[in-house]
């Protein structure tokens, strides 16, 4: 007998895996949360039915719930993130003709965002040279991992991406045809789409998340803060069921399975063999070359859903290096609120889970697998590095903001 | 300048529907309406026509492509930024319950929007109406096709009457809790393996 009903709306995206397998493997059920599952068409859908109370929770872009709550958005509730869905779990595709222009700038095949900006950087001045358009890249929204960490990326490889190239929004499924029609020249896009202009023989993975940032944010499960705050067991019981999925998940055992589930018409709805380069690591990057990812996703490994303020901080500090919104400490305030560790510690601390001993950390201060201290079990954080070495230390956010202007006319 | 003088932007990949909020538009004395299905060049079309209101459908996968637009000063000269009035919950939620999305121009006078609004949400149910209605009809039609030929095989397999054949079909559904219709299928369906079908 279920004593929660809660509609929880997704995206056809591989990390939308820790939310539907809590169904389809009935981890909901056993909390007595009766959860249905929704596939929309777009964040704006998802974020209109989550404050219009069609949805309690939401798959949302990791920055979502920041954006909504500074205002950022048409239509916007009160949205809380009191858990993250993992890690990672993004790639960069370029077009064939881009690769290869690439290659003979010095780009290789094994993923290295360094070596591949620095191909791309000379092909952008190779283009301007030439008076060529600008390249045209895509993303999924202005408010996502993704168009944070190619921008962070572009960036630290000398590239203005609001000058050098151009970037545009289109939606996840229609990326690898945009490609393949030569309307983008590249995208960054989570998987299964990355995988899919490679299926389709129209694009190169040039780099990924992990490599960028190992072990960065993505998706969040996005609550309405009315609801949870009026629901606040229905909200433990939910997260206590995702975190036994994150479990599941993240056992490779299991990894054909979740393929096949994720690879169904109500979720992904594309072929289970494009779930298994994310699931497993083991990244197709076109022309048959496979290149092995460590932690390309991560589900529940290094403590993967817990929802740092640091994380959403960083966020944060993007949307003002990219003038969505100007800085002042109000606004910080409310991004670090945004996100609700005090809420997921609350539901899997009587788990035994093994929960960090802080709720915000250096990005990018561990090099290699850490032991840390943590309450009750052990657990291992990191490696977290940004591939430029810098780091992000959420208690002086004003110093990284300004280093981040500096350079900028 | 007119009284509904306002550019209204329509965006609806479904043809059928888009042409019926165009119509109820225009019959509300809105003479400044332009509809397009797809989202391609739909930048060049905002700036030619300086929309004071969008409306798109919710099923359009390119909600995100058309707000990424509105934040972008070069392809909007104006900010299209509010879903009308963000205090009136009921008339927002009774848009997305209708699966219809609109975008004002900030700083237009609510009582300007609503109709437009209101209409927009009618005409979408109306259409969903009309589809479900269709659909009902269609596979009613179909459901009786497949009765008749259920009959006929019951008839001549089993030498009944029409009027006992169809009793046959009832009472068996009756006792499996199941509809007519679905015996009907079995039965066609088991014929049909059996070469016993025509």
């Amino acid at each position: 007998m279920s004593d929660y009903q809660i509609t929880a709306g997704l995206m056809p995206l591989l990390d939308s895996a820790l939310l539907v397998t809590a169904k389809e493997k009935g981890f909901a059920a056993a909390e007595s949360v009766d959860l249905s599952l929704v596939r929309e068409t777009s964040w704006a859908n998802i974020r209109d039915r989550l404050a219009v109370g069609h949805f309690q929770v939401a798959h949302m872009l990791a920055p979502m719930p920041i954006a909504c709550n500074l205002g950022l958005t048409p239509l916007a509730s009160r949205t809380i993130a009191p858990m993250a869905l993992g890690l990672g779990g993004n790639a960069v595709t370029v077009s064939n003709a881009l690769w290869n222009e690439m290659a003979t700038h010095g780009a290789r095949a094994d993923l290295d965002p360094a070596q591949t900006g620095a191909a791309l950087k000379a092909v952008v001045v190779e283009r301007m040279r030439c008076e060529s358009p600008l390249l045209r890249f895509a993303v999924v929204h202005p408010h996502s991992g993704h168009n944070y960490e190619l921008r962070y990326w572009l960036a630290a490889c000398g590239i203005d991406p609001d000058r050098d190239v151009e970037i545009v929004i289109l939606p996840p499924p229609l990326m690898a045809d945009a490609l393949g029609a030569g309307t983008i020249n590249g995208y960054c896009v989570g998987e299964p789409w990355g995988t899919a202009a490679v299926a389709a023989g129209c694009g190169h993975i040039a780099t990924v998340k992990a490599a960028i940032w190992k072990g960065s944010p993505e998706k969040v499960l996005g609550a309405q803060a009315r609801w949870a705050e009026r629901h606040p067991e229905a909200l433990t019981a939910l997260l206590r069921a995702i975190y036994r999925s994150a479990v599941w998940c993240a056992d490779p055992a299991n990894r054909e399975e979740l393929a096949g589930i994720l690879s169904a018409p109500a979720y992904v709805d594309r072929p289970a063999a494009w779930m298994l380069p994310a699931l497993t690591g083991a990244i197709q990057i076109g022309d048959g070359a496979t290149v092995q990812v460590e932690e390309f996703f991560v589900p529940q490994a290094k403590a993967a859903t817990f929802p740092w303020r640091s994380h959403a901080l960083w966020l944060y500090t993007q949307m003002v290096r990219w003038r969505q919104i100007a800085h002042d400490k109000k606004n910080e305030a409310i991004a670090r609120e945004t996100y609700r560790p005090d809420l997921y510690r609350a539901a899997l601390q009587p788990l035994g889970v093994a929960l960090p001993g802080a709720n915000a950390k250096v990005e990018g201060a561990l090099r290699r697998a850490t032991p840390v201290g943590s309450a009750g079990a052990s657990l291992t954080l990191g490696p977290d590095g940004f591939f430029d070495g810098s780091l992000f230390d959420p208690d002086k956010i004003d110093d990284y903001i300004a280093s981040q202007a500096r350079g900028r006319a | 300048m007119p009284p509904n003088g306002l550019a209204i932007l329509v965006i609806d990949e479904n043809r059928i529907r888009a042409s019926i909020i165009e119509a109820g538009l225009r019959e509300s004395g809105h003479d400044n309406v332009t509809v397009v299905h797809d989202i391609t060049g739909v930048a060049h079309t905002i700036a030619a026509i300086n929309p004071d209101v969008i409306v798109i459908d919710l099923e359009n996968p390119n909600r995100d492509v058309l707000e990424n637009m509105f934040q972008l000063s070069r392809a909007v000269k104006r900010p299209v930024a509010m879903f009308v009035d963000r205090s009136d919950s009921a008339s927002i939620e009774a848009a997305v319950e209708a699966g219809v999305s609109a975008y004002v121009v900030d700083g237009l006078k609510r009582e300007r929007v609503k109709p437009i609004l209101d209409m927009a949400i009618s005409r979408f149910n109306a259409f969903s109406r009309l589809t479900r209605e269709l659909e009902e009809a269609r596979s009613e039609l179909e459901d009786r096709k497949l009765i008749e030929r259920a009959k006929g095989i019951l008839m001549k397999s089993k030498g009944l009457s029409e009027e006992d054949a169809y009793a046959l079909l009832r009472k068996t559904a009756m006792n499996q809790n199941r509809k007519i219709a679905e015996i009907a299928q079995s039965l066609v369906t088991a014929a049909g393996l059996l070469g016993e079908d025509e």
